[in-house]
C-alpha cells in the first residue's frame, strides 16, 4: 500500500493512500466527532458534526467522507471548525426532544456526547420541535420521532442488512421525518421486530419497549415466585453494560447479580436449548423417514418467524414446530415446575433476559398460554434493559464473585450455549442427530464450516451412509435468498438454520448498543471458548434433560412434549396499501 | 455603435417553426451532425477546448474538460444528461431556448456524445415546463425520422437516442447528483463527491451533465469554429452567454450578451431602464442562490474573473432588478420562504439552517430583533456556506449575507430606531 504525507493539526504524518481524513485523524489519536457515521454503513455525511479545515479549500469538508490527498495540511479544531461544529450541534439540539434527564438513552446517547465533547452550554437558537406522537403500537420497540435527528442509521440497516425496508426517509426540508409507509404505525406495517434499528440509532429515537417497572413490582411482590432465565448470548455481552472487554464471558456474575436482584430461582435458557435439539432433532428424522416437508427451517429466533409469517406464509410448513428455546422454557416452568414445587402457575412469574426485542413479542403470542389464561413467559428484558436494571440496584457488576444457576434448569451444555451464534443451532443439532442416526460417538465437535459471519453458510454430513447438506443464513436478507431458493425448487439443503439478526443472537437487537460487526467477533468468539470449557458438549447428554423425558415428557415428539414444546404459525402477511 | 445582444446561439429564436425540423434544417441546421463523424472525437474535444465555453448552468466548469474526462473512462455505457430542470428564480433563458430552437440544442448533444462515446442521452426537463416538453417530443420523434437519433446516424455507425426525464418539482434536482438519483428513481437527494458524476453517474456509469444552453452553444462553436467564438468576450471569459432579465426594468427578457457587457448595460441598454423613472434600490444576480448588490457595483462587467475578484458568482445568469419602492428585508424573506421549502432535508446546517434564517428574518421585519439575532443570523450563514452537503445549502445564504453587507443599514433598523443607529455603529 502507498503511503502519503499529510498535516494534521500542525503535525506531519504519512498515512495510507485512499483513507479518510477521519481514519487518518484517528490514527493520529485525533477523534474526530461524528454523529451519522456507523463504520459498518456506507458513508452518509449528512450531519456535518465531523466537518474539518483542509488549507486551500473553500468550504469546511466532512471528514468522514473526503480522502486524504499528498499534502493536504488539515486542521481539526481551528476556530472555524470549533463554531461550525457547535452551530450544527446546536441546530440539531434546537429540534430536538432534548430531556435526557428523563432519556433512556441518557449516559449512551451519541448526540449528548458529541454535545458535551463540543462544549455546548448554551442554545442561541430558538426551539423548533414540534411535538408527534410517539409509536407504542409494539410490544417490542417504540418509535419517538421527537428525538430523531434523520441520520439514516435506522433506514440503512432495515434496508440493506435485514432487507424489510419498512421505514424510509419521507418529505424534505425540515419536514423530513423517518417514518413507516405512509406514516402508519409499526404494528400496521410488516416490520418483524427485531430491533437492529435500535441498535444503530445514535438517540433514542427508536428504542425496546422497557419493562423494567415491571419485573421490579414482581420482585417485590411477596405472593409471586419469580423466576428468571437467561439466554446463551447475554453472557458474553452483559460485562460490556459495565465497561468490560467485549467478549468477557461473565455467566457466574450474571447469576450472582440477578440473584442481588431478588429473583427466587435463577435459571439457564440453554436447558430448554438443548431440549430444542432433542425435539428439533428428532422432528428432522421423522420428516426424514416419513417424507415430510424438507428442507427444515429452525425456529428459534422469532424475528424470524415474524419474517417468514408476514414475508412468506406459503412456506411456513417448512418450519419446525419447535417452540424457541424461551417459550419451552415458559411452558416448562408453567406446568412441570408447578407441579414439582406446588407453586400455583398463577403465582410463578417468568422474566426471560434476551438479547432481543422480537422476544417480547413473542412472549405475547396468545398461542404462548400453555393454561391458556397466563403468559408462559410474563416479562422480557433485553441486555441494555438488564444492564440498566443492575445500574438502578447499584449492582457492581465487576466485583461480584461467581454463582452457579439453580437445579433443575440450570445444567446446560456446550451444545446449548452456542445457540448464541449464528451457526449454532446447526452445529448443536449435527452433534446430535449424527449419534443418533449412527449410533457412533463424533471424533470432531467442531463444525467450523458452518461458523462466523458469512451471511450464508454451507456444510454436508455423511449420516450413515447418507449425505446430508445443511445451510445457515443470518440476517433477514439472506433468509430471504434462501427463501426464494426454496421456492425456485432449486434448494439442496435437508435442514437450514435461520437467525434474524447479523451474526445471530449475540448480534440481536437487544444487545448493548455501540455493536459492531467486529463486536460480534469478540462476542462469537467468547461463544465458542465457553462451548469448549463445558464439560458436556452434546444435547443428548444432558442428564437433567434426560431425566425430565423420564419423569415427565416421557419421548420427544411425544404427546407431552407436543403439547408443551411445539406451537404452530398463521400467515400474518400485511397489505401493501390499505 | 456597439452591440450590447449578439445572436451566436439565438439567431433562430423567433424565426423558425420550433416544430418544424425542416425549418431548423433549412438554415443550416444539423449540417454539422453529417460532418463530424469524419472528424476524430479527439479533435472536437480540442475545439470545445479552444473555445473556452464553460458551464452555463452555473459552476462554469470548463467543458471541454469534462467531455475529456468521460471520454477517456473505459467504462460503459456512458451517460449524457441535459439539465433542463431550470428552477432557479429568475431564470428562464434554457426555456425559451427549449420552446424556440430544440433541434440546436438536439444536435449539441449528439455532437458531445459523439466526441464523448455516448449512446444514450437523456433530457432532465423541470415538471412545468409543459410547452417546451412538447416540443421536445416533437423535436426529438423529427430527428429520428430524419435519421440524426437513434441506430447509426447517418450512416456513421454511430448510435445516439435521447430520453426526456421529468422531475416532480423540486428544486434540488437541479443539483447533478439529485437529478442523478431521480433519473435512478430515487428521492431527489444529493450524493457524496467525490466520485463525481464523471466517473460514477447514473447507475454509476460515467455521465456527462452539461446544462440547456452550454449543449447548444457547441453546434456553433463546431460549425463556424472555436476562433470565431473567442472574438466575443473578454480576455477571461469568451463567447456569449443568455441573461434572464426581469423585475423592474422596462423591457424584460432573454438577451444573449457578448461577456464583458456591464449589469448597467444591461439594465439600462437592453432593459431600457426602470419604469416611472424609479431608483435601482437592488439588483440580484444569477438567480435566488446569488448575491445582492447595491446600484453602486452595477458598472460590474459580466465576466468570470470580474466576478470572482468581487466575491460573487455568476450563476445561471438571472438579472433581477428591485426599485426603490421595495423592501429589502421583504425580498429576503421571499427568497428564504422558498429555501425553506425547497431542501431536500438531507444534512444538518441547510434542513434546520432555512427554518432558523427566516425566523429571525421575521424579527427583523416586525422590527423586534437583537443584537444576538444578528449574530446568530450570521453564524448560521456562514456555517451553512461552509458546511452544506451541497450547492442549494452552500448557495442559500448568499443573498442574505451579500445583503448584509452592502445593506446592513436595513438590518439595523430591525433592531434599533433610526437615531439610535449612529450610536450604536
Amino acid at each position: 500500500m502507498n503511503t502519503i504525507e499529510i498535516t494534521i493539526n500542525n503535525k506531519k504524518i504519512s498515512v495510507p493512500e485512499g483513507i479518510t481524513i477521519l481514519e487518518a485523524a484517528k490514527s493520529a489519536g485525533l477523534e474526530i466527532p461524528t454523529l451519522c457515521y456507523h463504520i459498518d454503513q456506507s458513508v452518509k455525511a449528512n450531519c456535518r458534526v465531523c466537518i474539518v479545515e483542509v488549507e486551500g479549500m473553500k468550504t469546511l469538508p466532512s471528514s468522514c467522507s473526503t480522502a486524504v490527498r499528498p499534502g493536504m495540511v488539515i486542521h481539526t479544531n481551528s476556530a472555524k471548525v470549533l463554531e461550525a461544529r457547535r452551530v450544527i450541534i446546536e441546530m440539531i439540539l434546537a429540534n430536538h426532544d432534548a430531556d435526557c434527564l428523563k432519556c433512556h438513552r441518557n449516559l449512551s446517547c451519541e448526540l449528548q456526547k458529541i454535545a458535551n465533547q463540543a462544549g455546548v452550554r448554551t442554545n442561541r437558537f430558538e426551539n423548533v420541535l414540534e411535538i408527534k406522537e410517539i409509536d407504542n403500537s409494539t410490544p417490542s420497540i417504540v418509535r419517538n420521532p421527537n428525538k430523531c435527528i434523520k441520520c439514516g442509521r435506522c433506514v440503512e440497516m432495515c434496508r440493506d442488512v435485514q432487507g424489510i425496508n419498512i421505514i424510509e426517509k419521507i418529505g424534505r426540508s425540515s419536514e423530513i421525518e423517518i417514518i413507516p409507509a405512509y406514516g402508519r404505525y409499526l404494528s400496521d406495517v410488516a416490520c418483524v421486530s427485531c430491533g437492529q434499528c435500535s441498535t444503530v440509532c445514535p438517540v433514542a429515537a427508536i428504542y425496546e419497549k422497557e419493562d423494567i417497572d415491571m419485573v421490579w413490582d414482581a420482585i417485590n411482590d411477596p405472593g409471586k415466585h419469580v423466576i428468571v432465565q437467561t439466554a446463551p448470548a447475554v453472557r458474553v455481552s452483559i460485562g460490556e453494560e459495565f465497561g468490560m472487554e467485549p467478549g468477557s464471558i461473565v455467566t457466574g456474575k450474571l447469576v450472582a447479580a440477578l440473584r442481588r436482584l431478588g429473583f427466587d430461582r435463577v435459571f439457564d435458557t440453554n436447558f430448554t436449548a438443548d431440549l430444542t435439539i432433542i425435539e428439533e432433532g428428532n422432528e428432522l428424522l421423522h420428516r426424514l423417514e416419513t417424507g415430510g416437508v424438507l428442507p427444515m427451517l429452525t425456529s428459534c429466533s422469532p424475528g424470524w418467524i415474524n419474517f417468514i409469517e408476514q414475508y412468506y406464509p406459503e412456506l411456513l410448513p417448512h418450519v419446525s414446530t419447535c417452540k424457541s428455546p424461551q417459550q419451552m422454557f415458559g411452558a416448562l416452568a408453567k406446568s412441570y415446575y408447578s407441579e414439582k414445587t406446588g407453586i400455583p402457575v398463577r403465582n410463578i412469574f417468568v422474566v426471560s433476559i434476551m438479547p432481543c426485542t422480537a422476544k417480547k413479542y413473542e412472549a405475547k403470542r396468545p398461542e404462548m398460554r400453555t393454561d391458556g389464561i397466563h403468559p408462559d413467559v410474563d416479562a422480557v428484558l433485553t441486555t441494555r434493559e438488564l444492564g440498566r436494571m443492575l445500574k438502578q440496584a447499584g449492582i457492581d457488576f465487576n466485583i461480584l464473585e461467581e454463582e452457579q444457576y439453580d437445579d433443575p434448569f440450570g445444567i446446560t451444555t456446550g451444545a446449548a450455549v452456542i445457540f448464541g451464534a449464528s451457526g449454532g443451532v446447526m452445529e448443536a443439532a449435527l452433534r446430535t442427530v449424527y449419534e443418533v442416526v449412527t449410533g457412533k460417538t463424533l471424533d470432531k465437535l467442531d463444525f467450523h464450516d458452518v461458523r462466523g459471519m458469512e451471511g450464508i453458510k454451507e456444510a454436508e454430513v455423511d449420516l450413515a451412509g447418507t449425505k446430508v447438506k445443511v445451510a445457515v443464513a443470518h440476517s433477514l436478507s439472506n433468509a430471504r435468498k434462501i427463501m426464494e431458493l426454496i421456492k425456485s425448487g432449486k434448494c439442496e439443503y435437508t435442514f437450514i438454520e435461520v437467525m434474524c439478526c447479523p451474526g445471530g443472537c449475540i448480534g440481536g437487537g437487544g444487545q448493548p448498543y455501540h455493536t459492531t460487526n467486529e463486536l460480534r467477533r469478540k462476542r462469537i468468539e467468547a461463544i465458542y471458548e465457553a462451548d469448549r470449557d463445558i464439560p458436556i458438549r452434546k444435547s443428548h447428554e444432558n442428564p437433567a434433560v434426560k431425566a425430565l423425558y423420564d419423569e415427565y415428557l416421557e419421548k420427544p415428539i411425544g404427546e407431552k412434549s407436543h403439547h408443551l414444546l411445539h406451537t404452530y404459525y398463521i400467515s400474518r402477511k400485511k397489505r401493501a396499501c390499505s | 455603435m456597439k452591440k450590447y445582444s449578439l445572436d451566436l446561439i439565438t439567431g433562430n429564436c423567433g424565426k423558425i417553426d420550433p416544430y418544424s425540423i425542416d425549418s431548423y434544417i433549412e438554415t443550416g441546421g444539423y449540417d454539422t451532425v453529417r460532418n463530424i463523424f469524419a472528424q476524430d472525437c479527439e479533435n472536437i474535444i480540442n475545439e470545445i477546448k479552444k473555445s473556452d465555453l464553460r458551464g452555463r448552468g452555473g459552476a462554469g466548469f470548463p467543458t471541454g474538460t469534462k467531455i475529456e474526462f468521460v471520454y477517456k473512462s473505459d467504462i460503459t455505457p456512458k451517460f449524457l444528461v441535459c439539465n433542463a430542470d431550470e428552477g432557479e428564480p429568475g431564470n428562464f433563458k434554457d426555456r425559451f431556448l427549449l420552446e424556440n430552437d430544440p433541434h440546436q440544442l438536439i444536435e449539441g448533444m449528439i455532437i458531445a456524445s459523439y466526441a464523448a462515446g455516448i449512446s444514450k442521452g437523456f433530457i432532465y426537463i423541470r415538471g412545468e415546463y409543459n410547452k417546451a416538453i412538447g416540443i421536445l417530443e416533437k423535436a426529438i420523434e423529427q430527428a429520428r425520422q430524419k435519421g440524426f437519433l437513434g441506430k447509426n446516424i447517418c450512416g456513421s455507425g454511430f448510435d445516439f437516442d435521447i430520453e426526456i426525464y421529468s422531475g416532480a418539482g423540486a428544486y434540488v434536482c437541479g443539483e447533478e447528483f439529485a437529478l442523478i438519483e431521480s433519473i435512478e428513481g430515487k428521492a431527489g437527494r444529493p450524493r457524496n463527491k467525490p466520485p463525481y458524476p464523471v466517473s460514477a453517474g447514473i447507475f454509476n456509469k460515467p455521465t456527462l451533465i452539461n446544462n440547456v444552453e452550454t449543449l447548444s452553444t457547441i453546434p456553433f462553436i463546431i460549425r463556424e469554429g472555436a476562433e470565431k467564438y473567442t472574438s466575443v468576450g473578454t480576455p477571461t471569459s469568451k463567447g456569449t452567454r443568455l441573461v434572464s432579465l426581469s423585475g423592474n426594468v422596462n423591457r424584460r427578457g432573454v438577451f444573449e450578451v457578448p461577456f464583458g457587457i456591464s449589469i448597467r448595460e444591461i439594465i439600462f441598454n437592453l432593459g431600457k431602464g426602470i419604469p416611472h423613472g424609479r431608483r435601482i434600490k437592488m439588483v440580484q444576480l444569477g438567480g435566488a442562490s446569488g448575491p445582492c448588490i447595491p446600484p453602486e457595483m452595477i458598472d460590474l462587467r459580466l465576466d468570470y474573473k470580474e466576478f470572482e475578484n468581487n466575491g460573487l458568482s455568476m450563476g445561471a445568469g438571472a438579472v433581477i432588478v428591485i426599485d426603490d419602492r421595495h423592501d429589502i428585508l421583504d425580498i429576503l424573506r421571499n427568497i428564504m420562504v422558498f429555501f425553506r421549502h425547497e431542501s431536500c432535508g438531507k444534512c444538518t446546517p441547510c434542513r434546520e439552517g432555512n427554518r432558523h434564517i427566516l425566523n429571525i428574518l421575521d424579527r427583523f421585519i416586525a422590527k423586534t430583533a437583537t443584537e444576538k439575532d444578528l449574530s446568530t443570523l450570521e453564524s448560521i450563514l456562514n456555517v451553512m456556506t461552509d458546511t452544506s452537503f451541497c450547492g442549494l445549502g452552500q448557495a442559500a445564504p448568499t443573498a442574505i449575507l451579500t445583503a448584509l453587507k452592502y445593506f446592513r443599514y436595513e438590518f439595523l433598523l430591525g433592531i434599533y430606531k433610526e437615531y439610535e443607529i449612529k450610536n450604536a455603529v
